[in-house]
């Protein structure tokens, strides 16, 4: 909220030394953020002036008026051709208007300098002022035309008050009354400890329609106050005085007409919206209701609007004619025919309001302050003084009688252990500051004693039901020592325009902000046992390092995306990575879902990257899919915030929430070794992808097992699913289960088709792993194991095996393996052959197995027999025969 | 080879002589040391040392003299021949090291040449950011908590004390999560996209043991266009403290350990009221420029562009745990106090390494996360 300091001193009155940075400053520290502040008007040279003659020039392209004008009694008397000449272009004024005239020599906003010179054949002494030239506005449609008693040759400076300095105050949601003159004047005065004059006078008028425009409410929950006050006899005409047009340009509000000017003002004075309807367009008594099944309403925009039963209503006997506390409708506006005033003011359900400016999408000054929640008592007073206003600037009548209708509502009363803000700052204030500070935001307080100490939660209720939380069920704890004697305690009700006081804790808030922030100590940190990092927090980072060394880039791409992602990787109509969240409200209506696969993105940034000439390159990310939980509920529940759940009603909730496990993917295209003054490279393929899917196992020490497959998004026939085993089952079963497998990702070659949907080059790699199950398998698994180191010597055979080509030379490996026995350390392939010296369809595989014992040196015997039963088992398992 | 012959006079064999061997030797020296190669030195060894040689004969008759005449002139066979082996070994030496040498002055390589055959990796920067900021509070006891990010509604506003239609549900323009089976009228789901960590708060204030000392660092959104300094997706990292008699000044410490670790000690902060629905007192959190350390807002002094020569850079939000949270978790709040404090990682990161444009961090391009490298 912009507001200009000379409004603010009116009533809060500030040392005249105060600079503007202090007050800025001191305005923060209370919880008012000064974003900036700037000095205004300071312009001499200024004076009001009144035009004497008007002459009509007309041999120019525009019209152009030249004026004689006088700035004196003495000037009024004299010869008008004697008088000071100005060119004019303006056309808004008439001989008699009193005006700001510019003399030469004075410097407007901008650094444009007038001076006496000779322009459209005349001779031009000054210039006639208009608004946006002084910067008080943007007007520019014509010059200023100041009323009638205006005085003549005064500084317009002084007398308009143009000299000024302009805060701009965010205020923060909770503090509506802070979006007032009247709430930070009152802020401004405890921050400089100077008596606050408060606008509003105390005391609130009588409930009651005596004489005035009849009306009632229908729904006290929409509104518990509304105050009509009428004005007859209103000239429509009547200027808006200087003063009131130039505050009102002040904080950024630009002049429209008395009666809305009116409003405007007093809405920025106290914080109270007003409306003002035209009383001759209004039939039949007022009430405020919500809105009827099918209800319309045109409103000031000019926008048709079909109402919910939320909303809340003015109407008259004619139907709704105001969109409560938000817009004013059409058909009752006031207009520059009207004459008689209807000016309403109300309390509107802060919540109601904020809800039916969300559904209509209608934000205005007036939603703003409801919403923030505006003092109760305002409507009377603010009404009285709009009636007062319009009465005096423009020539009314004030109606006798008022109408006001209020729902009681009860006063709240706080209380509050009186050392409560000291435990919370941990800075002792004593109970004459709490007391003095809660008095200056307006609060009642009165000191008493209590048997225990109060409760700061007294809205708390009881845990829901056995099976709550094992804390929600605690027992309040004793308070050691304060058994013996009363408690002190402060009994606290908040003044009306402070809705937002409601616990302890904001009583506390508002002393310790006020006593200031600085004031706290800084405590040394208390010792704490924490554990580190967790295993799987400790393994993501080994992972995501591993990944990195092995010359893949980590990157985080947006989790939104198309809902062609599905079709571009090809994906069989049922599989898992199909259904998808999502976004009710995208960023982008063309990526309006939530990713069920880190595959997507990467090729898309690995196109980003292609294109931007980086071929070369292997990308990974670590990051969550969602996946919705077939089966869950429509809608999360929304729990009760004045107790802990209870065990049922929280997996409720955990139920609606799509599983997201956490995955890795990485891709990979062009060269893995890059050619060079070594050689030619070596392109990426799909053993790279698989290999560094290992090494991820490998970090949480888990072995994979690959195993062909033919899945999308997959090359068929380059494609692995990639399983671990581990003793106890990830989701289901009971610990201390078999060994267990799991499917944990796939790896290889992407489908020719896929590459061409995502415009990645040929032959593009990739693997996507769940790293969740891969972390619930390593935690599972036994801890690394040191292995025996024997220094006996090493025994090598080699042998060469030809199978059939569809074996995979995993499960050859696996049998000689099996097949060795325990003299056995490594199987290491060497050579894979297929060509003349085979049958067709055969491919012959040679190893080399390492043999060691722990506590001997191995004879050739034994050796060469470990190696035939090796061979045998392999010829037992998958027809493997040993090549001559 | 003669066979012995013991009539033989010492004298008649000429080869024994003192000046034959001497003779012998000095041929065999100056061959050694006339050899210019080793091929050379090899011929003089086969010639001087070898079973043709002078010396080698020589020997050979040593048989044929008398007993008593054997033993000397076998001592001076035998010197000589150790004379010639010596020289020969010197030279093969001396060779060998020169051919050595002149082999690997031909072997040397230019090692400016590049050799990075494989293209380099690279952790993302703000991955790296957030387990530095983490690492500071696991320093200081903290346990480091994660949760979902499609999260409950209740988890993400209402635990946290943001009622219904109230504006500060609004500060945080939120993603909403459609419900499943397509669109229906005004339909809710009750699911968001976490626009914030804090309900990763509320998840460990419901399953951890008091008291509870936790760090989460996440991702979070917002339904707000990216600019340069905003995205719709970015990284937050909060700490949370609930235990017996924590107190503002407790935050402080906390506060103040943080920026020790993480910029030295020396730098202050300072908390300014704010509003957050979940903490009461809240404050924003600033720390003196640590580029500038405040030098920049003397009249006259060079502009900072860190802290834009305010001397001041705000970093966190932060407060003491609203007892309506702690309420809704299910915890006492007349026995247990807490406090919190979070922010952007993004921020964190651009304010320590000159990132102009956020966008850059989810753009994807390889040369922005291997600008970082391993470690920032």
């Amino acid at each position: 909220m912009k507001v200009p300091l000379s409004w603010l001193r009116a009533y809060a009155p500030v040392p005249e030394q105060a600079t503007p940075a202090d007050i800025a400053r001191r305005l923060t520290a209370a919880g008012l953020e000064v974003e900036t502040h700037e000095p205004v008007g300071g312009i001499d040279g200024l004076v009001v002036a009144q035009v004497v003659t008007v002459e009509e020039l007309t041999s120019f392209k525009k019209p152009i008026r030249y004026c004689r004008v006088a700035t004196s009694a003495d000037d009024l008397a004299a010869d008008p051709q004697a008088l000071r000449g100005v060119i004019c272009g303006a056309r808004n004024f008439a001989p008699g208007d009193r005006v700001v005239l510019a003399l030469p020599g004075t410097v407007l906003p901008g650094g444009f300098e007038i001076a006496a010179r000779r322009t459209y054949d005349h001779m031009s002494e000054g210039m006639l002022c208009a608004a946006d030239e002084l910067a008080v506005g943007e007007d520019h449609s014509g010059i200023i035309v100041l009323p009638p008693g205006a005085p003549l040759g005064a500084d317009f400076g002084a007398y308009a008050g143009l000299r000024d300095h302009v805060f701009d105050i965010a205020i923060t949601p909770d503090r509506g009354y802070a979006v007032s003159i009247r709430g930070i004047a009152r802020e401004l005065a405890s921050a400089y400890q100077v008596p606050f004059t408060d606008p509003v006078p105390a005391g609130a008028p009588e409930a009651g329609t005596a004489g005035g425009y009849p009306a009632s409410i229908a729904d006290p929950a929409a509104c518990d106050r509304i105050a009509f006050r009428e004005v007859s006899g209103f000239d429509p005409a009547a200027p808006t005085p200087v003063w009131m047009w130039l505050r009102l340009a002040r904080c950024g509000v630009r002049s429209v007409s008395l009666a809305v000017d009116v409003t405007n003002y007093l809405m920025l004075e106290l914080g109270q919206p007003l409306h003002a309807f035209d009383r001759g367009k209004l039939a039949g008594p007022i009430v405020v209701r919500r809105a009827a099944a099918g209800e319309r309403l045109e409103t000031l925009d000019h926008v048709t609007r079909a109402l919910d039963p939320r909303d809340i209503l003015i109407t008259d006997g004619s139907g709704p004619i105001s969109l409560a506390g938000t817009m004013g409708g059409l058909a009752t506006e006031i207009d520059e025919r009207t004459a008689d005033i209807v000016i309403e003011g109300a309390h509107f359900s802060a919540t109601g309001v904020a809800a039916m400016a969300r559904r209509h999408k209608l934000h205005s000054e007036a939603s703003y302050r409801f919403e923030r929640g505006t003092d109760p008592e305002l409507p009377g007073p603010a009404t009285g003084r709009a009636a007062q206003l319009l009465a005096e600037l423009g020539g009314g009548t004030v109606a006798a009688g008022l109408t006001y209708a209020r729902a009681d509502a009860a006063p709240v009363t706080i209380t509050m252990a009186a050392d409560y803000p000291d435990r919370v700052a941990g800075v002792p204030y004593g109970l004459d500051t709490v007391a003095r500070r809660l008095a200056e935001v307006g609060c009642t307080v009165a000191e008493a004693h209590a048997p225990a100490e109060p409760t700061i939660a007294p809205w708390r209720a009881p845990p829901a039901r056995p099976g709550a939380t094992a804390q929600a069920t605690a027992p309040v704890a004793p308070h050691h020592g304060k058994h013996d004697r009363e408690v002190p305690v402060l009994r606290v009700t908040p003044p009306s325009w402070r809705p937002d006081l409601t616990d302890p804790a904001d009583l506390a808030e508002e002393v310790i902000r006020l006593e200031g922030y600085e004031a706290i100590p800084a405590a040394m940190p208390r010792a704490l046992a924490g554990r580190g990092l967790s295993p799987r927090q400790r393994l993501a980072r080994s992972v995501a390092r591993t990944l990195a060394e092995a010359g893949l880039v980590e990157l985080h791409t947006d989790p939104f995306a198309p809902g062609k992602d599905a079709d571009s990787l090809s994906l069989p109509p049922h599989d898992e990575r199909r259904p998808a969240v999502r976004i009710a409200n995208p960023l982008s209506e063309d990526e309006p879902f939530l990713r069920t696969t880190l595959l997507p993105g990467l090729l898309r940034a690995l196109a980003r990257n292609t294109g931007r000439g980086f071929t070369d390159v292997a990308l990974y990310e670590a990051g969550l899919v969602f996946r919705p939980r077939p089966g869950a509920p429509a809608t999360a529940p929304i729990l009760a915030t004045d107790r802990g759940p209870d065990t049922g009603e929280l997996s409720r909730l955990e139920a609606a929430l799509p599983d997201q496990p956490a995955h890795i993917g990485a891709v990979w295209a062009g060269q893995r070794e890059l050619p060079g003054w070594w050689g030619p490279g070596r392109a990426a393929d799909w053993a790279d992808a698989i290999e560094a899917a290992r090494a991820v196992a490998a970090t949480a020490h888990l072995t994979l097992e690959v195993r062909a497959a033919a899945e999308a998004p997959w090359h068929p026939g380059r494609c692995a699913a990639l399983y671990v085993r581990a003793v106890t089952a990830p989701k289901h079963a009971a610990p201390g289960s078999e060994q267990h497998e799991w499917l944990v990702g796939h790896a290889g070659e992407l489908h020719p088709r896929v590459v061409a949907a995502f415009g990645v080059p040929a032959r593009t790699c990739a693997f996507e792993l769940d790293f969740t199950t891969l972390a619930v398998a390593a935690e599972a698994s036994p801890k690394a194991a040191a292995p025996p180191l024997s220094a006996y010597p090493l025994a090598t055979q080699d042998v060469a095996l030809v199978v059939a080509a569809a074996v995979p030379a995993a499960a050859v490996e696996e049998a000689l393996a099996a097949g060795a026995g325990g003299l056995l350390e490594d199987v290491r392939l060497f050579d894979v052959y297929t060509g003349a010296q085979l049958a067709a369809g055969e491919k012959s595989l040679a190893y080399t197995l390492r043999f060691r014992a722990p506590d001997r040196t191995l004879t050739v015997a034994e050796t060469t027999a470990a190696r035939d039963a090796a061979v045998a088992e392999a010829s037992h398992r998958v027809g493997a025969v040993q090549r001559a | 080879m003669s066979a012995p012959n013991k009539s033989y006079d010492p004298v008649e064999v000429t080869a024994l002589s003192a000046g034959e061997i001497a003779r012998a030797v000095n041929d065999a020296l100056a061959a050694v040391a006339a050899a210019a190669t080793l091929d050379e030195l090899k011929a003089a060894r086969l010639a001087h040392a070898g079973d043709r040689a002078p010396l080698t004969a020589a020997r050979a008759e040593i048989r044929a003299l008398p007993p008593q005449a054997r033993a000397d002139a076998g001592k001076r066979v035998g010197q000589a021949q150790g004379r010639v082996r010596e020289a020969i070994a010197a030279r093969t030496a001396e060779l060998e090291r020169e051919r050595d040498e002149r082999v690997l002055i031909e072997e040397a390589v230019d090692v400016t040449l590049p050799g990075a055959r494989v293209p380099v990796g690279a952790r993302h920067p703000v991955s790296l950011t957030a387990e530095k900021l983490s690492d500071v509070f696991v320093a200081l006891g903290y346990e480091v908590a994660e949760g979902p990010e499609v999260e409950a509604e209740w988890f993400n506003f209402d635990a946290l004390n943001f009622p219904p239609d109230h504006p500060a549900r609004e500060m945080q323009d939120t993603l909403f999560v459609a419900p499943p089976g397509g669109a229906g009228e005004g339909g809710r789901s009750g699911l968001v996209l976490r626009t914030h960590t804090s309900p990763v708060q509320v998840r460990s204030m419901l399953t951890r043991p008091l008291p509870l000392y936790v760090v989460s660092p996440g991702r979070v959104y917002r339904n707000e266009a990216s600019d340069a300094t905003h995205l719709a997706a970015f990284y937050q990292i909060e700490c949370l403290a609930v235990d017996e008699g924590l107190t503002m000044a407790d935050l402080r410490g906390a506060i103040q350990a943080f920026v020790d670790a993480l910029f030295g000690a020396g730098l202050r902060t300072r908390l300014r009221p704010d509003y957050f629905p979940f903490t009461e007192p809240s404050a924003d959190v600033s720390m003196e420029c640590h580029v500038c350390r405040g030098a920049s807002t003397e009249a006259g002094a060079d502009p900072c562009r860190t802290c834009r020569s305010m001397g001041w850079i705000e970093i966190a939000g932060c407060g003491m745990v609203n007892p309506r949270v702690l309420v809704a978790c299910g915890i006492d709040p007349d026995r247990y106090s807490g406090f919190a404090f979070g922010l952007g990682i993004e921020r964190a990161l651009m304010l320590g390494h000159g990132i102009g444009d956020i966008k850059d961090t989810t753009d994807g391009d390889v040369r922005f996360s291997r600008a970082f490298g391993m470690e920032l």
